[in-house]
C-alpha cells in the first residue's frame, strides 16, 4: 500500500493544494509552466521546506527527510553522477543502504536487464545518449525499490518517436511493479496517453482532477484556458468498419474514427488539430468537411476561424502567416481535415 | 603510437639544446663582460656532479623536501577540511569568510617576521610559512569547487537515500576534485618558490641557505645549480598533481 494524500500544502507558488494519489495509480500533474508541478513533487520528496502536511499511506511524513521517504526521483535533467558509471549509478542507493555486495551485484544485473541497458554498463554519462540516460535514470531510481515514484518531465528532452517509445515501455513497468506514480508534464497529449487520473495545476492550485476523457470534455473555465477548448461533435450514427475503425455521423460531418469500441457518444477535437484549407485537399474523401468561413478572430500570432458545416460550427486555429497566404474572407468556402489520430471520443461505457 | 611520443618529446628537447648550447658557447668565447659571473653550462654540470656526490646537494635538498612536504600536506588537509565544513554550510561560510578574506591577501613572506618570533629559527618556521602559503588557496578552491557542485545532483543523492556526511564523500567531493586540484597544483609549485626564499632569509639549512652560501663566495655555478633544482621540483610537483587529477578524472569530465 502506498497511497499518497496532500494536504493544504503551500509553497511558493503552490496556494492550500489538496490531492489525493491512489495506491499503484498513475496519476499525471499537468500544468503550464510556473505552475508550481516541480515545486509539488519536491515537496511530496521531502527536498523543500513546506507549509501543510504530506501522508503516505494515510501517516504524516512531515518529519521525514528526504532520505528517509522512500522515494524515487526521476528529475527533469535526469542528474546521472557524472563521476560514475552506469552500474555504479544505478548502485548508489543500494551501496548507501549498505547492502552486501552480492545483492548489490545481483539487483543491479536485474535492473540493467529490465531496462535493456546491459552492454552499457560500464560507460559514463556522458558516453550515453539521451533515451539511455533516461533508462539508466529510472533503473537508479527503482533500484531501492521505492513506494512512490516521481517523474518530472523526464522525456522533455528527447525526441518524439523515442519518447513516445519510452512512456509507452514505463506505462508498461509501472503495471507491472505497481508502484504509485506521479507524472509529470505540461503536454496534454503525454498526460492522456500516460495516466489513470490526471490533475490539472495552474497558477499554484490544482484546477481539475479526473479521467482524462473528463479532462477533455468537460474542462474547467481555467483547465480551458491551458489545454484549449475543444470542438465537441455529438454522434447520431455508429458503424463499425474493420481494422478497428468506426465510421460516426455528426449532423452533416461523416468522420471515422479509431475506437475499440463501437457506440460512440461524442467525438471532439481542439481548435488547433484541425486542418484549414482554400481549396479541396487531394486524397480520399475521408474525415474532409467542406464548410464556410463565418468567423475570423486575429490575435497575436495565431488566428481563430469559425467553419459552419450544415448545424454543426467548428473552431479551427491557425498560424497567422498561412491564414494570410490562403487571403480567405468571411462568407468564402473552405476544406477542413480531421486527422484520425487527434479525435478523442467517448463511448458509452464512460 | 609510442613513436609519434618519442618524436613529440624530441621537438621539446631541442630548443633546450639549442640554448645550452648557445649559453656554452658564449661564456667559452668570453662574449659576456665579466667571465666570472657567466660560467659555462658544463661547469655547471661539473659543479652539480661534485655536489651531489659529496652529498651536499642531497643534504640540503632533503631538508627543504622534507619541510615542503610537511607543510604542504598540513596546509592542504587543512584548507580542504575547513573549505569542506565552509562550502557545505552556509552558516560556517558566513562566519569564517570575513576573517579569512582579510587574512588571505597578505603574502605568506610577509608572515615571516612574526613567525620568526613566535617560533624562532628552527625547523617549525618554514614549515608554518609553507602551511600558509598552501592552506587559503586550497581552501577557497574547495569552496568555490562545493559550491560550484550542481544542487540537483545532491538532491538526487538524497532522494537515494544518502545522509550528508554520504554525499559530501561520495558526489560532492568527487565532483569538486577539478576545482581542488586546481589548487594543489598551483600551491605545489608555489610551497617551492617560498620555502627558497624562507630559507635564504632565515635558515641555515636547505637549498635557499645554500644559495645563500654560494653568494657569499661567490660560487655563481653553484647558484645555477640550486637554480636549476628547484625549476624541476616546482615543474614536478605542478605535473604530478597534474597527472593526478587526469588519472582521477579524465573518464567522465
Amino acid at each position: 500500500m502506498s497511497s499518497i494524500k496532500l494536504k493544504n500544502i503551500s509553497k511558493y507558488i503552490c496556494k492550500n493544494i489538496n490531492l489525493e494519489i491512489f495506491d499503484k495509480e498513475l496519476l499525471v500533474l499537468l500544468g503550464p509552466n510556473g505552475a508550481g508541478k516541480s515545486t509539488l513533487l519536491n515537496v511530496i520528496a521531502g527536498l523543500i521546506d513546506y507549509e501543510g502536511s504530506v501522508f503516505f499511506n494515510k501517516i504524516p511524513v512531515d518529519k521525514e527527510p528526504a532520505n528517509k521517504r522512500r522515494i524515487g526521483y526521476l528529475f527533469q535533467e535526469l542528474n546521472l553522477f557524472p563521476h560514475l558509471d552506469v552500474s555504479a549509478n544505478i548502485a548508489y542507493g543500494l551501496r548507501i543502504q549498505k547492502q552486501s555486495q552480492d545483492e548489490i551485484r545481483t539487483r543491479v544485473e536485474e535492473l540493467l536487464q529490465i531496462m535493456k541497458i546491459k552492454h552499457l554498463s560500464s560507460r559514463y554519462p556522458k558516453e550515453l545518449s539521451g533515451g539511455e540516460k533516461q533508462r539508466v535514470a529510472l533503473a537508479r531510481a527503482l533500484a531501492n525499490s521505492p513506494r512512490i515514484l516521481l517523474l518530472d518531465e523526464p522525456m522533455n528532452s528527447l525526441d518524439y518517436r523515442t519518447s513516445k517509445y519510452l512512456r509507452t515501455e514505463f506505462k508498461i513497468l509501472q503495471k507491472k511493479l505497481g508502484i504509485t506514480t506521479i507524472y509529470v508534464t505540461h503536454n496534454f497529449y503525454e498526460a492522456e496517453e500516460m495516466a489513470q487520473r490526471i490533475a490539472v495545476l495552474d497558477k499554484g492550485s490544482v484546477e481539475q482532477v479526473g479521467s482524462p476523457q473528463e479532462i477533455f470534455f468537460h474542462p474547467t473555465e481555467a483547465v480551458n484556458d491551458f489545454i484549449g477548448a475543444p470542438n465537441i461533435l455529438t454522434c447520431d450514427y455508429c458503424n463499425r468498419l474493420s481494422f478497428g475503425l468506426i465510421e460516426v455521423k455528426c449532423g452533416d460531418i461523416s468522420l471515422v474514427v479509431s475506437s475499440e469500441r463501437e457506440k460512440i457518444k461524442k467525438v471532439a477535437i481542439l481548435p488547433e488539430d484541425i486542418y484549414l484549407s482554400d481549396t479541396r485537399p487531394p486524397g480520399p474523401d475521408v474525415n474532409r468537411v467542406r464548410g464556410k468561413l463565418t468567423e475570423i478572430e486575429e490575435s497575436s500570432s495565431t488566428v481563430c476561424c469559425t467553419v459552419k458545416t450544415g448545424k454543426n460550427s467548428l473552431k479551427v486555429k491557425l498560424p497567422q502567416e498561412i491564414f494570410a497566404s490562403m487571403n480567405l474572407n468571411i462568407g468564402d468556402e473552405v476544406w477542413l481535415i480531421l486527422a484520425p489520430r487527434k479525435l478523442k471520443i467517448i463511448t458509452d461505457g464512460e | 603510437m609510442k613513436i609519434v611520443k618519442i618524436f613529440k618529446l624530441k621537438w621539446e628537447i631541442i630548443p633546450i639544446i639549442i640554448f645550452l648550447g648557445i649559453w656554452e658557447i658564449i661564456a667559452r668565447l668570453d662574449l659576456m663582460p665579466g667571465q666570472f659571473f657567466f660560467p659555462p653550462f658544463s661547469t655547471v654540470v661539473t659543479e652539480f656532479w661534485y655536489l651531489t656526490v659529496s652529498g651536499v646537494l642531497g643534504r640540503n635538498f632533503l631538508s627543504s623536501l622534507i619541510r615542503v612536504l610537511i607543510g604542504f600536506s598540513a596546509g592542504s588537509i587543512a584548507g580542504l577540511f575547513i573549505g569542506i565544513i565552509m562550502g557545505w554550510n552556509n552558516l560556517a561560510n558566513k562566519a569564517l569568510n570575513p576573517i579569512i578574506s582579510l587574512i588571505y591577501p597578505i603574502p605568506a613572506l610577509g608572515w615571516l617576521p612574526l613567525l620568526m618570533l613566535w617560533f624562532g629559527i628552527g625547523e617549525i618556521l618554514p614549515i608554518a610559512i609553507i602551511f600558509i602559503c598552501s592552506f587559503f588557496p586550497i581552501l577557497y578552491n574547495t569552496v568555490t569547487g562545493i559550491k560550484n557542485v550542481n544542487k540537483n545532483y545532491i538532491y538526487a543523492a538524497r532522494t537515494l537515500g544518502a545522509p550528508d556526511i554520504e554525499i559530501i564523500t561520495t558526489v560532492v567531493m568527487p565532483l569538486a576534485l577539478p576545482n581542488i586540484f586546481t589548487g594543489l597544483r598551483l600551491e605545489a609549485g608555489m610551497a617551492w618558490r617560498v620555502i627558497i626564499a624562507a630559507e635564504m632569509v632565515a635558515i641555515p639549512t636547505g637549498i635557499g641557505a645554500l644559495m645563500m652560501k654560494a653568494e657569499s663566495l661567490i660560487r655563481i655555478d653553484i647558484i645555477i645549480v640550486c637554480l636549476i633544482v628547484l625549476g624541476i621540483m616546482c615543474l614536478s610537483f605542478e605535473k604530478f598533481f597534474a597527472f593526478l587529477e587526469k588519472k582521477l578524472t579524465y573518464r567522465w569530465r
